[in-house]
């Protein structure tokens, strides 16, 4: 399932994200595969908000559409 | 924790002072340490991309270089090549971290041990990470990082001076075994660890000035990365504990913000208080004091007195000094009585939304709605910092992630968004007017900024980057902090404004002597009395308003207009051209083609705006 996908308050494990520079990025906040993330905030048809650690990072729809997670139970 | 230990030594500059350089992720505080240590106070930031340009100064022996904050040095927007060629070039790096956030900040951290270069780790926040119930083993973060890590609470000077003290042993630490090997393999074919690591990482840039060819670059960086990100969380997880459920407060109070209801009740709050405070207590109740008790009533009588003791106030020289374009009359007036209260209010609240960490949750709260004029949430960041000041805004669409997007935001900057000394002095016309005409007012600018915003999307080639943007913590202002970055922020602007303020005076006043003003109006009376229906005066706002936006504002204040006058006009003058210091800003930041394209299409746009609304109001 994608990101986006996920509802408000679940936790998933990231599975696998797009390629290119924006997994650099991730990389360089801590998103890679196997992290493990919480979904804190969802803004309808925008934004899914991330929660893991000590931080949140908000990623665009499209992107959230592009990172493959499965759910943690 | 083993592995190849080898030490290059640092590197020294060619000549004179050893470089110290102040390193670490957006809003970790930096600047405090920058302005601690120098003596010098700069900006403090709670988003991306204001401080672009590299800040130096001195303390002691070294030479002190602050960086752009970046989560990683590398080339992937300005900021990190300015922050990698800084870094590269360190005696000694001081990174400041921030507490709360070690999973992110330690990536940096350690590619900068990584270089070899030798750090100190300012563990900043610390008063925060304890409030949280966050419990950090320096001592173990510096086992095995194999640097000093000092807690600091910067804002407090709690810290920094132990942090200095530090500087003077500073040392490589431990790098991450695996990448070592990878820069020691490239150490035959270039001599400087930092950057053989750099080429290691696929950074192009750095492989060309070597002459290096650089074979699966995007995958080597890729390979590092994730070796770096295990190592990062297994620091973390060794030295760091987190309760459960730690800042639950802000962290709901940030949930508030995002969530479509409460997100749009707070950011109604926001405007409205933002309004009330600029709109309301300052350009009503303080600049009706400022303006018309000290500066009218006050100033002006006795400078006009003062200048009568020696030259005839009708004289040509007496006209320029106190007549009624005065450079010591109406221009110091201006300046003081109405500029100068209402740039500080709108810095105020500014900073206040700044250090609070609003703005990078509005960017996500407004990422869909600007993504249907080809933009990110991010670039909230630039028109909201354009509502200051256009200049500013215009700067800082560098933050935005593709070509296509910083030219839409240019745009929009430029063409529709009034700045604050512009703003202050429209609100004061509209509050006379009352809330029907203000209702028309913002309608059909929000109309302009729709249509700009929607034909730029449109026509404008090339990509939107999709929003990535990290969410600082909720965090109460400090007062002092607030105040400090005010007080800076008004200063520059004004020291910034008067000159060209001196100029449009002088300016205005010799036109007027020459009969020019006159001739230009004529010129002008086709447009401003048949099409826009406004009195033949109204152009000499208008030269004005080509110095500065406000200034142009500010002449249609001496006209006595028809409420619907005083609407198209005010329509018109906010939609008319950029100031000068602005359109230097454009050229600069966006090339003079794309300037010149901005300027007259501002003409073209806002006679057309104004003209129609004339046509159908008058």
């Amino acid at each position: 399932m994608s990101l986006s996908e996920l509802r408000k308050g679940e936790e998933a494990i990231v599975e696998s994200v797009p390629e290119g520079q924006i997994r650099h990025q991730l990389l360089r906040f801590g998103i890679a595969p196997g992290s493990r993330v919480v979904c804190h905030a969802r803004i309808p048809f925008g934004p899914v908000v991330l929660k893991f650690g000590g931080q949140e990072i908000a990623l665009g729809r499209a992107l959230a559409d592009s990172l493959k997670v499965r759910r943690a139970s | 924790m083993g592995g190849a230990h080898t030490h290059s030594p640092p590197q020294l500059s060619a000549e004179g002072r050893k470089k110290l350089v102040l390193a670490g992720n957006p809003n970790v505080g930096k600047s405090v340490f920058f302005g601690a240590f120098s003596g010098m106070y700069v900006e403090v930031s709670n988003f991306p991309g204001t401080t672009v340009e590299v800040l130096a100064g001195k303390v002691g022996d070294w030479a002190l270089f602050d960086t752009p904050g970046v989560y990683g040095v590398g080339s992937f927007n300005d900021e990190e090549r300015v922050a990698r060629d800084v870094i590269l070039d360190a005696d000694v790096v001081v990174n400041v971290v921030d507490s709360t956030h070690l999973e992110r900040d330690l990536f940096l951290t350690i590619q900068i041990i990584d270089m070899g270069i030798p750090v100190v780790v300012a563990l900043n926040f610390a008063d925060e990470a304890e409030g949280l119930g966050l419990k950090i083993g320096a001592g173990r973060l510096s086992e095995l990082l194999g640097v000093e890590v000092i807690p600091c609470t910067a804002v407090a000077g709690r810290g920094i001076a132990e942090v200095l003290a530090a500087v003077e042993r500073a040392r490589p630490g431990i790098p991450t075994p695996e990448i070592e090997k990878r820069v020691t393999a490239l150490l035959d074919r270039i001599d400087e660890r930092p950057e053989a690591l750099m080429v290691a990482e696929g950074d192009e840039v750095v492989a060309g000035i070597h002459g290096v060819h650089l074979s699966g670059g995007e995958k080597g960086r890729e390979e590092i990365y994730i070796l770096r990100r295990a190592r990062v969380n297994e620091v973390v997880e060794k030295a760091v504990s987190r309760p459960a459920g730690g800042g639950a407060l802000r962290s709901a109070i940030g949930a508030l913000c995002l969530s479509p209801f409460s997100g749009l009740v707070i950011l109604f709050l926001v405007l409205w208080g933002s309004y009330e405070l600029v709109g309301v207590l300052i350009a009503g109740e303080v600049v009706g004091v400022t303006e018309e008790k000290i500066m009218q009533g006050l100033y002006e009588p006795w400078v006009r007195g003062a200048v009568a003791r020696f030259i005839s106030p009708d004289g040509f020289l007496g006209v320029l000094l106190v007549g009624e374009f005065g450079v010591l009359t109406m221009t110091v007036t201006y300046l003081l009585g109405l500029l100068l209260p209402l740039v500080a209010g709108f810095y105020l609240t500014l900073s206040l939304l700044e250090d609070s960490g609003y703005l990078p949750r509005l960017a996500a709260f407004v990422d869909r709605v600007m993504s249907s004029i080809g933009l990110n949430g991010r670039a909230v960041i630039p028109i909201i910092l354009g509502f200051g000041c256009v200049q500013l805004g215009t700067i800082t669409t560098r933050i935005l992630g593709s070509n296509r997007e910083r030219t839409i935001a240019t745009a929009i900057l430029n063409f529709v968004i009034p700045c604050s000394a512009q703003i202050g002095v429209i609100t004061g016309m509209l509050a006379s007017i009352g809330p029907k005409y203000t209702a028309a007012y913002g309608l059909v600018i929000f109309a302009c900024l729709v249509a700009v915003g929607t034909v730029m999307g449109r026509a404008v080639p090339g990509e939107t980057t999709p929003l990535l943007i990290d969410l600082p913590p909720m965090r109460l202002p400090k007062p002092s902090n607030v105040l400090r970055k005010t007080g800076m922020r008004t200063f520059f602007f004004m020291k910034e404004a008067w000159p060209w303020f001196m100029a449009g005076a002088l300016g205005v006043t010799l036109m007027l002597q020459s009969g020019l003003l006159d001739l230009w109006q004529k010129f002008l009376s086709p447009l401003t009395e048949g099409w826009l229906k406004l009195p033949g005066e109204a152009a000499t706002a208008f030269i004005m308003g080509m110095v500065r936006r406000d200034f142009g504002a500010a002449g249609l204040m001496e006209l006595s207009l028809s409420p619907w006058q005083t609407v198209v006009s005010l329509v018109t003058i906010t939609l008319f051209v950029p100031c000068i210091a602005s359109l230097m800003v454009l050229f600069k930041e966006r090339g003079f083609r794309q300037g010149i394209y901005i300027w007259l299409g501002s003409w073209v746009l806002a006679f057309s705006v104004g003209g129609i609304l004339a046509q159908i109001v008058l």
